[in-house]
Order: C-alpha cells, then structure tokens, then sequence
C-alpha cells in the first residue's frame, strides 16, 4: 500500500487498515448495561407523549424506556417490535433529532432530549443478538401475498402477514434482501452486517419466502402476480436516479453516489475501495451526506458537498450536516453546477452561484474535481405500475393503489417522508388492511 | 463567617457535625484523619465488655437502596458493635483525646444488663479522657439477640435503670442512643429522662431487609444462602428521623432533653432541618461511608453561608425554631385554602400533573388538544401532587386565596379567621360555641 490522501486519482488504499476500521466504527456505540440505566432514568414517562406521537410507527416510547430502566431490556425490545418490526435498524438510522427526540420534553425543557434511539438500540439488541424471536404465526388462513421489494417496507408487510397467517413470497431485484438497509444506509450507522443479521432474524417468523434476482417488468409481472396471488404488496423504492443535465456529465469519474455506496456497504475489504483525492459531491439530502463523508473517511484528500440552495433548505438534517463538518467535508451553498470540464475523465467541475430562488447571479467558481458524485433525487422506475401521483405510486391511507387487490409503501408510494422509519409504518399498515381484506 | 462552635450538654466542639458511633469511628486512624477533615467530634464506634471482642460476619455486611446512577439512598448493616480488643480501643482514645483536646470524643458502650457492668466499665473508659458516653441501646440485630442493644431500648424501664446506673457511675454527660424500632419515641426519651441521662441521640437504625435476591431466594445482603434483618440508615430514614426528633422536642416533658440529631445527615441543610426541630447537633455516618470524610468541608461551607445570609451568628440561634409550628393535624388551619397554578412558561408540556390528578386525585386538571395543562379551580383540592409530580421545580406552585375570594370548589368565600378540626360543624366533638 503506497497511496495516501494526496496520491493523484482515483486510488485506493489512501488510508491503512487500522485507519480505516477506526473511520468506519459504530457513529454512535451501543450504551452498556449502566449507561442505559441512566439514560432511561431522564425519561418522565409522558402522559400522552409527545415522541410516542411523533414516531411514525408509533412505538410505545416512555413504556420501552422504563422497561429498560427496570432491568428488562427483553420486554422492552418486544414494546418495540410490536409496533416496529426493525426497531433495530431504525434505532441506528432513524433522523431522531427531527423526530421522537426533536419533541421529547427534555428537549423543549434543557436542549438535551432523552436518548431515545440509543435506548432503542440497547433494547432491540438484546433480542436480535441473541437470536431470539417473540412472535410466532397465527393459524395459516390459507391466502398468498406477493411483496416486491425487500427493503424496509416489503419486510415490514411480509412479517406482518406471516404473523397473521398468510404465505408470504418477497421478491426482490438485488442478489440480497434488505434494500437501502443493505445497499444504501452509511456503512458506520449499520456495522457488523447488521442489515444481513436483521433480515436473518426477521425471517424466524417463518411463512416468508425469499426470492432474491427477481424483477418485476424483467420475468415478473404484476399480471402475473395478482393471477397467482390473493394480494400483492409493492415495496420497489426509487430505482431511478436523477440526472444532472449539464455538459460533459458522462465524462470517467461521474457517478451515481448511490452506485458508490453500494459498492462501499458490500465491499469485503475497503481497502480495495477507489476513491478520489478531490471529490466533489451534488446534492443536499442524506446521500449526498452519507456519499461526502464516507468518500473522507476512506481516505479523500478534498471532499466538497454542493447544494444549489440555502444551507436551511438542504433535506439533511442539522445533525448531518454537522457531522460532514466535524469529518472535514467542506459544505458550499447556493451553487449549481453548470460543466464537467476535463479531457475524457473529469479534472473540475464549475458551479455558478445562485440565490435563494435558484436565480443565477453570474459568479461562478471551480473546483478541482478527480471523482464527483451525483446525488440529486431517485426516482420511481418501471412500467405498468398502478396510477402515479408526483412521480410515485398514488396510494390512500392504507396503502391501496388504483388497482383492485394491489398495495405499495415506502419510497415508491405517496404519503411521509423517504425514510426507513416511513417505509416500515407503510409496510405494516398496508399488511393490516390486506389482512383484513382477505380475511373478511 | 458565622461561628460553627458547638456546645452540646457542655462539650464542646468546633462545630456541630459529629462522626456518629459506627465503622467511621472504629479506630484512631480513621478518627485522626476525620479529625484532620474537619469534623467537629466523633462518637467512638460502640465499646463492649473485656475479654474477647464480639465476630463479625465473614461474609457481606451491607445491603443498598440505590436511585438513578446508582446514587445511594438507603444502607443497610448488619454489623456488631467493635470488633477490636477493648484495650486497644481505649489505648488509641486516650491518644486521639491527647492530641485533638478541642474535638468532642465521646465513647460509645453496650454491656450485658447488670448494673457492676456498667458500673465497672464507665470509670475505665473514662481515663481516657473522653468528653461523655453514648449509651447503644439501639442495635437492632445481632447484639438485641444478646439482650442488648435495641432490647433494651424497647423496654422504658430498662433504659430508666441502665441510665441511672451510669449517672452513678461517673460525671461525664451521659447520652442515651434510641431506637427507633418502637411504637412511640416518647416512652424510651422520657425513660432515660426520669434516669437522669443528659441528653438523647436519635436514632439508630431501623429494622429492615433491603431486598430479595430472586435466584437463590433469601435476603440481601446474603451469607452462604441466608439473610438476616439488618439496620437501615441514610437519606431514606431522614424523615422518620425528623419526626421522632420533633416529637421528642415538642413534648412538654422531655421539651429541654438536648438532642443528638442523626439518621439520613447528608448536607448542611439535612443538619439545619434536623436543628431546626431542635437538635442541638448532628450525627453522620452513611454520608461519610459514601463519601468519604471531605463531605463535612459542604457541610461547614453550606451551614455557615446558610447562617450569614440568616443574620444567624451561632448555631443555638436557630435550634428548635421550627419546633412551635409542629403541631397536631387537629389544629392546621381549615380555612386556610390554596389552588394549584401552573406556569405556562415553565411547563415543558410532560402532562404527569393531568395523569397524576386524573388517574388518582381528583380530575382537577384539563388537558387541551395542544397539549396545554391548566388547573381547573372548581375541581382543584389543593393536595399538592401534583407540585411533587412535576419535573419543573416551581413550575406549579400553591397560591393562597385571599380571605373574602370565592374557593370555586366549595361556592364559599375563604374566611379570614383561623379555624380548626376542633371547632368545625362536621366534628361530632365539636368545641365551638353553636
Ligand atoms: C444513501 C442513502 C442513505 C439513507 N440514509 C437514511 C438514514 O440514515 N435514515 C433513514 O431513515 N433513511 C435513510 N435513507 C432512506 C431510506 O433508506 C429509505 O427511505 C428506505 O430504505 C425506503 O424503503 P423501501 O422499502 O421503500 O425501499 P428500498 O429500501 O429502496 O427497497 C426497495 C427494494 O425493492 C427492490 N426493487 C426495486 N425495484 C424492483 C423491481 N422492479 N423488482 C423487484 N425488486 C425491486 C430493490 O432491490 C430494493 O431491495 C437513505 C437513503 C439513501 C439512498
Ligand atoms: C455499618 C454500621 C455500623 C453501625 N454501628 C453502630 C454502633 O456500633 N453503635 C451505634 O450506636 N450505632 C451504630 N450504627 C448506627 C449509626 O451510628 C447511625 O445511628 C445510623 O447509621 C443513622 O445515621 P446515618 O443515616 O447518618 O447513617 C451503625 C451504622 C452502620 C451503617
Ligand atoms: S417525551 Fe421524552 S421524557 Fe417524555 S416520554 Fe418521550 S422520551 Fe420520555
Ligand atoms: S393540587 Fe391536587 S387536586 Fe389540585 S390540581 Fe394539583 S393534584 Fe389536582
Ligand atoms: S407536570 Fe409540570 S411540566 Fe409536566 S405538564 Fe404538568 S405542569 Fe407542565
């Protein structure tokens, strides 16, 4: 290993082994037994509790907290699974500061919530570490469910059929279940192959069968599937990524940030891991955070994210925003991009100042650019899906789509945010209503 | 600065905190080094008959009561009294009193219930120069199994006995110890009133087991599989503490008994409540065994800040204050009417006053879809709960209805006169003129 954050290109093996475990640890390490025992005491056990509500799965907050606080962590994970079935992954990924922990009393009170998703966290991994699962099947009702999509969303539904009963089929596109959790989700918010670990865990349920390589519009049809099976769930997320439509945009070394990530979440060894040593990334949300900080940590000399509008209207949360600053990622607002510039492979990118309006005002800047990263939006992808609103699959407050008989959540579906918290409330409540659908 | 000086039955101390008779106490090492801390006296750990010492267990002696972070609020011992040879004991007093001539040093005994007992070994201990003795009639395990200890303080007539002994014995002050495992404080204080002792000292420890070990089912703390009752102590016994002393201070007979004030000593204001209510010193010993000896360097600060912001400028300023406003439930004043308000401002929107009043008090508190709590007056029986429940120190307070302003509860205007249980319509035993 000769390269170092300031060998030219893009190298890999900028950093060492050591280096890089280190960068690519736990963001924030699950409590020990004392440590949640105090955390758990902060809370005051809300009447009516105010993160209860803004939790959009609705997990029995204050309950699990107190549970934890008298020494039974294992009820407290099943307070959480209850109602969220990957409480474990949305403990390490969920936004909490503009969610349960933005509210919590403590919050309003001092600027210090309770750690609600560190608690989460210890709870749920008593049980998902030790293997044990505390649900089991109702008696089989004899109806099949087709899930596409084996993100967040699809696993949600299909565990919530299975428990109910029903035979449950996941499609999935990918060579692995767990979608963004697995393909998407910063390497340092899900380490140890907790992705792979909480598919593996969720599937005890039994009744759930896996078919990975599948895709629909490619082999699988949604004809197909509503002939073979009494309900079908479509879980597909945003497969589709937005393009930046500027010149030289297909020169070497522009790519997709979210093709990057999931390069870095299944790479064996990140030290085989290229990266370049002036990287820019575009965009404002968590990919183009999660894209910036990982290309840092693996070693970048220069990363910059560019975000076309005010720092407050980047979908990052302040949380991420801060922690790109505090890994030394260089954050530059109000600048679109106007050309790739460089000979066959891109050597800088030039941006032009805007305001707040997107207006352009004629200034512009460059920066030396070896590796840049597009991430700007997904979008939905496929044909013959039911009706689309905004570009994705126009669904009512239980999930159905236009068509008889079909369902959709998460990301490819109308309604709440694009998070994984989001796409398993979705999941979930689409599976109560086949549920009572098919059982009516 | 004020002055922390202390004379207490005429020994004097530097200033009131003394080490109360316990591990803390039980050898010249540790009391040189309390001494050297700054505490103002020590109570030597309890002093038994010559011959050889009693035996501890081998096994774990104290049991706890932990709160958040493990903050220790209750402890729990079931320890002898000194496991040492008597004459290395009063070797290492004779020495400590030689060298710290201004610190009270008082000697702590317990001896089988025969009169030459006490009456052989008080003259002994005396020569070490000790300022008085503390007589234990409160160890309320192991030794009461002996006949001594809390056996005999739960018998008045014991105590009456033992402490006239003593008075014959010697002319140092004698200071009677009492348990508080009993039924009534007043019987054992006017006991050893009527025996002549100088002064009480309250209370030791009180008989409990802090816990259940749920895997082997016996007792904590548990030796070999067994546990045995063993005495509580700390914070948590404060408020027994402060109300034996009280009763004891605001009972005609034994009102001048000068009082020791000990269980649950912790902070400088502990020690001010306790001498509020007429204790004329403290005793400490689980804030210590928590802390360490530093502790009484707060409690020097605290006290002496607390009296000049007071205008206090010694100690007998402020002790027994408080004692003429204990009174009997009979004679609080009924007229006196007061509602909960709650500060919007400071209300951090918790909602544990609405589910506190709602769920077990009286649904005196409305909720509104935004989550604003206010105290609904004609519901509102002014018990307090919810003041204790809140998070928010002083975001609920109490207000007091002025006399002639209408209490919406009971559609009455509030009287301006003083009226009590004993002159109210609804009392059978009504004394007030019809
Ligand atoms: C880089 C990145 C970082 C993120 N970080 C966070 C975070 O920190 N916190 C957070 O809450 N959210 C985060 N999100 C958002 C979150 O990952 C998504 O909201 C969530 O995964 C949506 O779940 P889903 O099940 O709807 O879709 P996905 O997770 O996208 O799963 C869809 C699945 O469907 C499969 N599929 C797609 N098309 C087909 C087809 N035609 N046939 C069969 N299978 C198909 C895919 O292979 C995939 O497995 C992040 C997203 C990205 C991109
Ligand atoms: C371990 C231990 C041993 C004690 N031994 C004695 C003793 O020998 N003689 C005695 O009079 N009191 C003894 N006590 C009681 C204390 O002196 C004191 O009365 C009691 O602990 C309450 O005060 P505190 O709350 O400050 O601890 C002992 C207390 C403890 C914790
Ligand atoms: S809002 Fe905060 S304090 Fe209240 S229940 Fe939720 S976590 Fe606990
Ligand atoms: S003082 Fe008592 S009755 Fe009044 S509001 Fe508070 S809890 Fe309710
Ligand atoms: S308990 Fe206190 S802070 Fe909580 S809602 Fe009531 S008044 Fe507000």
């Amino acid at each position: 290993m000769s390269n170092t954050p300031f060998s030219d290109g893009i190298q890999a093996g900028r950093l060492d082994s050591a280096e890089l475990a280190e960068n690519f640890g736990d963001l924030h390490p699950r409590f020990d037994d004392h440590e949640a025992l105090v955390a758990a005491d902060r809370c005051y056990f809300c009447h009516d509790a105010p993160c209860m509500t803004a939790c959009p799965t609705e997990i029995d907050i204050p309950l699990f907290i107190r549970q934890i606080a008298t020494g039974t962590p294992e009820a407290a994970a099943k307070t959480i699974f209850d109602q969220n079935i990957l409480g474990g992954m949305c403990a390490r990924v969920c936004p909490t500061e503009t969610l349960c922990e933005q509210v919590c009393v403590r919050e309003t009170a001092e600027g210090n919530p309770v750690e609600i998703g560190r608690l989460q966290r210890y709870a749920t991994d008593k049980l998902v570490d030790a293997g044990l699962h505390p649900f089991g099947r109702a008696d089989s009702t004899g109806k099949k469910v087709a899930v596409v999509g084996a993100g967040p969303a699809g696993l949600s539904a299909a565990h919530r059929l299975a428990m109910h009963g029903h035979d449950v089929t996941v499609y999935d596109a990918r060579a692995k279940a767990g979608g963004l959790n697995e393909f998407g989700i910063a390497a340092y918010k899900s380490v140890e192959s907790f992705a792979e670990r909480e598919v593996e865990w969720l599937l005890k349920i039994g009744g759930i069968t896996v078919e990975t390589g599948k895709k629909l519009g490619d082999g699988l049809s949604l004809d197909g599937l509503k002939a073979e099976f009494d309900a079908v769930f479509l879980g597909i997320g945003l497969g589709g990524v937005n393009a930046l439509g500027v010149d030289g945009e297909g020169k070497d070394g522009v790519d997709d940030a979210v093709d990057f990530i999931a390069e870095l979440r299944q790479a064996d060894d990140l030290s085989k891991m290229a990266i370049g040593r002036d990287v820019v990334v575009i965009g404002g949300g968590m990919t183009a955070v999660d894209a910036a900080v990982q290309a840092k940590l693996l070693g970048a000399l220069n990363v910059s994210l560019v975000y076309r509008r005010g720092k407050d209207r980047m979908n990052a949360s302040e949380f991420e925003q801060d922690l790109a600053a505090s890994k030394g990622v260089r954050i530059i607002t109000n600048a679109s991009p106007k050309a790739v510039i460089g000979n066959g492979a891109v050597r800088e990118i030039e941006f032009e100042y805007t305001d707040n309006d997107l207006k352009p005002t004629g200034q512009t800047i460059r920066l030396a650019a070896d590796q840049v990263f597009k991430a700007i939006g997904q979008t939905l992808e496929g044909e013959g899906l039911p009706a689309l609103e905004w570009g994705k699959i126009k669904v009512d407050d239980n999930g159905r789509t236009s068509v008889e008989g079909i369902w959709a959540g998460g990301d490819c579906a109308t309604g709440g945010d694009d998070l994984t918290v989001t796409a398993v409330a979705e999941g979930r409540d689409a599976a109560e209503d086949i549920h009572a659908k098919l059982s009516a | 600065m004020a002055n922390l000086e202390s004379e207490f039955v005429g020994i004097k101390s530097p200033n009131p905190f003394w080490l109360a008779s316990a591990p803390p106490t039980d050898k010249e090492y540790n009391v040189r080094r309390a001494f050297e801390a700054g505490w103002g006296g020590v109570v030597w750990k309890t002093l038994g008959a010559e011959g050889p010492p009693v035996v501890n267990v081998n096994g774990p002696r104290y049991g706890a009561i932990h709160g958040a972070d493990r903050r220790l609020l209750g402890l729990n011992n079931i320890e002898l009294i000194t496991d040492r040879p008597l004459e290395v004991n009063l070797e290492e007093m004779t020495r400590v009193k030689r060298d710290y001539p201004d610190h009270a040093l008082i000697a702590s005994v317990m001896v089988p219930c025969e009169e030459d007992e006490w009456k052989r070994i008080l003259p002994m201990i005396a020569e070490t120069g000790c300022d008085g003795f503390e007589l234990n009639f409160g160890c309320p395990h192991g030794m009461a199994e002996r006949g001594m200890g809390s056996a005999v303080g739960q018998v008045p007539d014991y105590i009456e006995m033992v402490s006239r002994w003593c008075k014959e014995a010697t002319d140092l002050p004698v200071i009677v110890k009492l348990t508080p495992n009993i039924t009534n404080i007043l019987y054992p204080a006017e006991a050893a009133l009527r025996g002549g002792a100088d002064a009480v000292s309250l209370i030791n420890t009180i008989n409990s087991i802090t816990s259940v070990n749920l895997d082997v089912m016996s007792p904590e703390p548990m030796i070999d599989g067994k546990g045995t009752h063993g005495g509580y102590c700390g914070p948590a016994v404060k408020p027994i503490a402060l109300n034996m002393v009280a009763e004891i201070a605001r009972n005609p007979e034994t009102a001048k008994l000068p009082i020791s004030g000990i269980g649950g000593v912790t902070t400088w204001r502990d020690a001010a409540e306790f001498m509020a209510l007429g204790a004329g010193n403290v005793q400490v010993c689980t804030a210590a065994m928590t802390y360490g000896f530093k502790i009484v360097q707060e409690m020097i600060s605290g006290l002496s800040q607390w009296m000049d912001e007071k205008g206090y400028t010694s100690t007998a300023d402020f002790v027994g204050m408080a004692t003429p406003n204990v009174t009997d439930w009979q004679y609080l004043n009924l007229n006196h009417v007061t509602k909960a308000v709650i500060n919007q401002d400071d209300c951090i929107k918790c909602g544990r006053c609405y589910a506190a009043c709602e769920d077990t008090s009286h649904q005196a508190i409305e909720m509104s879809e935004d989550r604003v709590f206010t105290v609904k007056d004609d519901e509102c029986v002014a018990c307090n709960l919810c003041v204790n429940v809140c998070p928010v120190e002083n975001c609920i307070t109490m207000r007091t209805l002025e006399p002639g302003e209408m209490d919406e509860r009971t559609n009455t205007p509030v009287e301006a006169e003083y009226g009590n249980w004993t002159a109210h319509p609804n009392n059978p035993m009504s004394t007030a003129a019809e």
